[in-house]
């Protein structure tokens, strides 16, 4: 139970970095997240399933590193058909959003081979790889906790990174005065795409990663996941609060591994107060009120 | 250097009507000078620092910085020769960043770089720009920018401004939101930034005295028209109630009272 919670919570937990980037970095409310993690989830199955069918040696070895690539591609192709509707047209970020997220429901259905489930019971590489990670020194669910945490070790350590350089200052500020931005001689429309590419990406790879620990990539595994990676986001802001990047980054893994905590507590021991499993999309909603009306009180302070 | 010719703009007021804010203006600026921009509001004061920047489309007219047409460039392709600050001191910098972030952002004009923006050598060098400033700065490297008072963030705004080393300064009333002790100082760094980096500025102000005392050359602008160009041995001999008679001369019965000119 504790490794499910714990696994689930790193492997969506890329997935708020992703919400975090957009919504806190860049400001830009985007939903293509909805679309950007089933297309991830759909690319990495196909990819990584079809790399390990491959006879080829090489091919079949970089079945995993492929699909997880192929996801995080994916993903970024998704934000930047927001990026361009919504610099081209001039249209608001939800609609450009919105836009992307509904043609990619279509593009994840011929992703998937026209089929909306994709399974990969017998054909997954990844948690293959996951499950025996360190040579079997540690339980499989343990070793796959451990697989979880290297990747999103990784992926911390390069978004910190990352949010040094100036390129990252850049990005940081668009979000928070664009005029700035322009005052320092840079193109802000191109900055802000590479920043809606990355906020989908690493959905796009969360999604891959989710398909290998569920066992199948489905066309609908993207509905809801705004709203929970925005509660994420909003869960780890509540409980530790700081300005410094790296906690910043560090609190969103921490804040999904409690939203995930809460979820399953909410389906394991919620019939005691009559909540179903039907429920957890209005926790989610009210978890998301509650983190902004908690935040607020706080700030009075 | 900063040239304009015959610069048009105006706002389309809907229902095919339209409002004309700079009427067929030219200005020529050599490297180096520094220009007062006074006239009452809606003169066409912002629009002329908008245009040069590129803020707002022109309708007909040409704009030459540095010798160079950049009437077809975006405005972060101008900002490369320009350094700017407005009234709000919220315009210039990101508030939820802290100060040397801000610093690094505006150290350098162009495409950044997959490079540590703040490595500690960065970090010292900025220490001693900001005690130069004498805002007390120089402690709170690593405070947020939301956090300073008007004056400090007008401060960083205008080092911000020319710690690049662009060539030409763009001021609109960068001092009028600040109280007159913060304002005071501000409009002194102004003058030493000037003078260290060498820039051509253009300098809009509602303060008579500033005007006539920060620079050679003083422009009284109305409805989208200069109507005075004072400088040499004509803009020495002008004083306060000289110049506020010129303008109630050109304004008319409009401006009655002495002291709206001399805030």
């Amino acid at each position: 139970m504790v490794e499910g919670i714990l696994v689930e919570g790193l492997i969506y937990g890329i997935l708020a970095f992703g919400v975090f980037v957009s919504f806190r970095i860049l400001d830009f409310p985007d939903l293509t997240v909805e679309g950007s993690f089933p297309a991830g989830a759909a690319a990495g199955a196909v990819v990584a399933s079809a790399f390990n069918l491959s006879s080829n040696a090489v091919l079949h070895g970089l079945a995993v590193p492929a699909g997880m690539l192929a996801g995080f591609v994916v993903g970024g192709i998704a934000g930047f058909a927001t990026a361009a509707v919504y610099h081209k047209l001039r249209i608001p970020p939800l609609l450009a959003g919105i836009v992307t997220m509904t043609g990619f429901y279509s593009i994840n259905l011929r992703i998937l081979g026209g089929k909306p489930n994709y399974p990969l019971i017998t054909n997954n590489p990844m948690l293959k790889l996951a499950r025996s990670f360190l040579g079997g020194a540690l339980p499989s669910e343990w070793s796959l906790f451990a697989s979880c945490v290297l990747v999103c070790l990784v992926l911390f350590g390069l978004l910190d990174l990352f949010f040094h350089t100036e390129i990252g200052i850049a990005m940081g500020a668009l979000g928070d005065n664009e005029n700035a931005v322009i005052q320092a001689g840079i193109q802000p429309n191109r900055l802000r795409t590479w920043g809606i590419m990355l906020a989908n990406a690493l959905p796009g790879l969360s999604g891959a990663m989710a398909a290998a620990y569920q066992g199948f990539a489905d066309v609908n595994l993207g509905q809801g996941v705004v709203a929970s990676g925005l509660a994420t986001v909003m869960l780890g802001e509540l409980i530790i609060r700081s300005q410094f990047i790296s906690v910043q980054l560090l609190r969103v893994l921490i804040g999904s591994i409690l939203f995930r905590a809460l979820m399953y507590a909410a389906r394991s021991w919620g019939y005691v107060a009559g909540i179903t499993p039907n429920d957890l999309r209005l926790l989610t909603a009210l978890l998301i009120i509650l983190s902004v009306a908690l935040s607020r009180i706080k700030r009075k302070r | 250097m900063v040239r304009i010719e015959d610069v048009v703009v105006s706002f389309d007021l809907g229902g095919g009507q339209e409002h004309t804010v700079l009427n067929k203006l030219s200005l020529e600026v050599k490297q180096g000078q520094t220009v007062s921009i006074i006239g009452s509001n809606g003169a066409g004061k912002s629009t002329l620092l908008n245009s040069i920047a590129g803020s707002i489309p022109l309708h007909a007219g040409h704009i030459h910085l540095n010798g160079e047409d950049v009437t077809s460039w975006a405005e972060w392709e101008r900002a490369r020769y320009l350094g700017r600050v407005r009234q709000d001191p919220m315009a210039g910098t990101a508030g939820e960043m802290t100060v040397i972030d801000n610093l690094a952002l505006a150290a350098r004009k162009g495409p950044r770089r997959f490079r540590i923006a703040t490595p500690p050598r960065f970090a010292r060098e900025m220490e001693r720009k900001l005690a130069e400033l004498g805002m007390g700065l120089e402690s709170r490297l690593r405070e947020n920018v939301s956090r300073l008072s008007g004056g400090q963030r007008q401060a960083l705004t205008l080092l911000m401004a020319v710690i690049s080393h662009p060539t030409i300064l763009l001021l609109d009333e960068h001092t009028a939101a600040l109280d007159p002790a913060n304002a005071e100082i501000v409009d002194a760094l102004t003058r030493r930034f000037i003078n260290e980096y060498d820039l051509t500025a253009l300098i809009i102000t509602h303060d008579m005295k500033r005007a006539l005392e920060q620079a050679s050359r003083v422009i009284m602008m109305h409805e989208g028209e200069i109507i005075a160009d004072l400088s040499g041995p004509e803009k020495e001999k002008m004083n306060v109630a000289a110049l506020v008679r010129l303008f109630k001369k050109v304004r008319g019965s409009e401006y009655a009272e002495d002291r709206d000119l001399l805030i």
